[in-house]
């Protein structure tokens, strides 16, 4: 039988409505709500991404979303939603905190912030038509990516920051996004950060779910690291599990800079994580990392496009993913090398532990090589525990729940070394165990 | 302290031991040599519990209690203890982390406290000393980078630590050079008690020159042909096994 799509399902023609009656009172005129326009149009002439869209292949969003929330109105009790979250409490750092997608003043440090850096919520920035703005939508691979486009046509407020040139952040800047509510809504803030040249600075990015209602949970954060920057961040997924989470990072990196970028997920009923990345100057170097640990039927999938487009760059990505009960997990991987990006050199390694027969990984590295003189390599692994480590960890004493843990520790650990800064390496070392803690 | 009857055990439809009777008293030394393939190892990985063994008949006794049935920690925690012939490499585990695991599981098992971290540091410190290996190398991953000689005598140190009272050496001494040879010997020598007894398999004669065995067993086609004291070890070194490959067949 002849499958029948119809040509919009429920949840477009909802979305097509809502941002026809949205459009005028979303923030910013002239040429912000000409380009929220354009990118509704590339939102309502895809619809919503499904199973035949390639880059959307294993996470099909049509499917997953039957109706699409309303946009979330600034939750009355902003304070009261922040205050409930725990990502990253333990890590001294400047906080900017995002309740249901709205910038919450009174819980972010904007008073105390570091020298060299600052912070403009990002409704005020659209209203006065912020020249920040200008660093948005940079990242060519991104153009034209869904989840990118939706933010961008219905992006509310969100945060632009800058870091002066020059300036060494000496605490973490923590993008607290919390959700919460009692009846389903969508969120979609926007965070610019730039990092101008010679800067350095630490980011951390959690994503909370504290209320009782499933959301559907969709961020930009666009990264410009100018020449000479050095940037750590780490981002945690930690959603409610009936929430529908997507994520993306778009970064751009000047020459000679490093950047390392781990994704912690353990939250979400369904979760994309997004990874645009192009290299802009050369002698750069980039880590990118990821750490996903996954149970009963949840969905996360790790989507990333690095570009090389310059010679002389690097870059490493190492994904890790454990998955249990009927969990599924997504890794999709492309390094491009651009015909000028010579001496470039890349390794992409994604490495997935099924803990139950029920469990499902799709494992998809790729390679676009159009310049000769590179070395560039990806490798792709998918299996269970090792029969034989269990048996020699048992046979020293150790309970099999205790030794399965220990393994799934080692195997997840090595990810979570990416991070230097030992706080919040340690939080994110705790929130494994818990991880493990709950499956015994 | 263990005592075999008739153990019969396959592997993948391969018979591997053949009705094989064992008896190893408390306090004894006792040594098992035999051919490649005989069965040494199977042998000693089914007393710990390794779960791809189809034990198919007989029961193997640690202190009076079939031990068949019981899981390879259960039978730790009635002190077996398998020094591997292969000890394994699992990266993103320091052996420091490894060590300590090992001893407070155990310690919980028999209903003890845990070891405070300066109490566990100075035994762990302690008993590397004796066995000459390099502090740095208790904070790399449990076995990795280790040379062959290194992984043994990381064997012996988790021994030593967890002071079990059956142990069974695998080819302990296979990879190490005189030296080592020696440092391991005097560890084990070090653990000798009249409560605690020794399973040790090995292809040579010189490892029973530092550890001397009170008994010595032959072992062809998956099971013991001949018994007898430390001397059966030097006729074999001289006559080989040819004698008992044709008496197993
Ligand atoms: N997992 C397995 N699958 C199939 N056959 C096996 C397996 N393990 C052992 N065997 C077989 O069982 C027999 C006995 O092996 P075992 O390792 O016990 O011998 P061994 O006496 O320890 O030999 P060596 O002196 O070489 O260490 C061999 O023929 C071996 O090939
Ligand atoms: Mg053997």
């Amino acid at each position: 039988m002849a499958e029948i799509t119809p040509i919009r399902t429920a949840a477009e023609v909802a979305l097509v409505e809502r941002f026809a009656s949205l459009k005028d009172r979303l923030p910013g005129s002239g040429d912000i709500a000409r380009r929220r326009d354009e990118a509704f149009a590339l939102v309502a002439a895809a619809g919503l991404p499904n199973r035949r869209v390639e880059e959307w292949k294993y996470t099909d969003l049509r499917n997953a979303v039957r109706e699409a929330a309303p946009l979330a109105e600034r939750p009355a009790d902003a304070a009261g939603l922040v205050d409930r979250a725990s990502a990253f409490a333990g890590v001294d750092a400047v906080r900017l905190s995002f309740a249901n997608g709205h910038f919450v003043a009174e819980r972010s440090d904007l008073a105390v912030l570091p020298a060299g850096v600052t912070v403009t919520p990002l409704a005020a920035a659209l209203a006065q038509g912020h020249p920040l703005l200008a660093e948005m939508g940079k990242v060519a691979v991104a153009r034209g990516n869904f989840a990118l486009a939706l933010n961008s046509a219905f992006m509310v407020d969100g945060a632009l920051v800058k870091v002066a040139a020059g300036t060494a952040v000496d605490k973490a800047l923590h993008l607290r996004f919390v959700n919460g509510g009692t009846a389903p809504f969508a969120t979609a803030p926007r965070v610019v950060i730039l990092v101008e040249d010679g800067a350095s600075v630490t980011i951390l990015e959690s994503h909370e779910g504290v209320g009782t209602a499933a959301y559907q949970a969709n961020s930009v954060v666009e990264l410009v690291a100018g020449k000479g920057t050095a940037v750590a961040h780490t981002r945690l997924n930690a959603e409610q599990v009936d929430a529908i989470s997507l994520s993306t990072l778009a970064v751009t990196l000047g020459a000679e800079a490093r950047l390392t970028s781990l994704g912690v997920v353990t939250g979400g009923g369904l979760s994309r994580h997004q990874v645009f990345l192009a290299f802009s100057g050369e002698q750069s170097s980039l880590t990118l990392g990821g750490a996903t640990m996954l149970r009963g039927r949840q969905h996360a999938d790790t989507t990333l496009v690095v570009d090389h487009a310059v010679p002389h760059c690097e870059s490493r990505e190492l994904f890790k993913t454990v998955v249990d009960g009927e969990a599924t997990g997504v890794f999709q991987g492309k390094i491009i090398v651009r015909p000028d990006a010579q001496k470039t050199d890349g390794r992409m390694m994604s490495a997935a532990l099924l803990l139950s027969e029920t469990a499902t990984m799709n494992n998809k590295p790729e390679l676009e090589i159009f310049a000769d003189d590179v070395q560039c390599a990806h490798g792709a692994t998918c299996g269970a525990l090792d029969d034989d480590l269990l048996f020699y960890l048992m046979a020293r004493g150790l309970p099999r729940a205790a030794a399965e843990a220990l393994l799934v520790q080692a195997f997840i650990g090595e990810a979570l070394e990416l991070v230097e800064d030992e706080a919040v390496r340690g939080e994110l070392v705790a929130r494994a165990e818990a991880w493990l803690a709950e499956r015994a | 302290m263990l005592q075999i009857n008739n153990l019969v055990v396959e592997i993948e439809g391969k018979r591997i031991l053949n009705g094989l009777d064992l008896t190893v008293k408390a306090g004894e030394v006792a040594a098992i040599m035999g051919p490649n393939g005989s069965g040494k190892s199977t042998l000693s990985y089914v007393i710990a519990g390794k779960e791809e063994y189809e034990v198919l008949d007989g029961e193997i006794l640690i202190n009076g209690e079939n031990i068949l049935e019981l899981e390879p920690n259960e039978r730790a925690a009635r002190g077996v203890f398998l020094a591997f012939q292969y000890p394994l490499e699992i990266p993103g585990v320091s052996t420091m982390t490894f060590l300590k695991a090992i001893m407070n599981a155990q310690r919980k098992a028999r209903e003890e406290e845990e070891l405070t971290t300066p109490e566990f540091m100075k035994r762990v410190k302690a008993a590397a000393e004796k066995l000459h290996i390099d502090q740095e190398m208790l904070r790399r991953g449990l076995n990795v980078g280790f040379s062959g000689g290194e992984k043994k005598r990381m064997e012996i140190l988790q021994m030593a630590l967890l002071e079990p009272r059956f142990c069974i050496l695998d080819e302990t001494d296979s990879g190490l050079d005189i030296d080592a040879l020696k440092i391991v010997a005097d560890g084990v020598n070090s653990l000798r008690d009249p409560a605690r007894a020794f399973l040790v398999i090995t292809h040579y004669q010189r490892l029973l020159n530092h550890i001397v065995p009170d008994t010595v067993h032959v072992m062809a086609n998956g099971r013991i042909v001949r018994s007898g004291g430390k001397e059966l070890a030097l006729e074999l070194e001289a006559s080989g096994y040819a004698d008992y490959r044709e008496q197993a067949a």
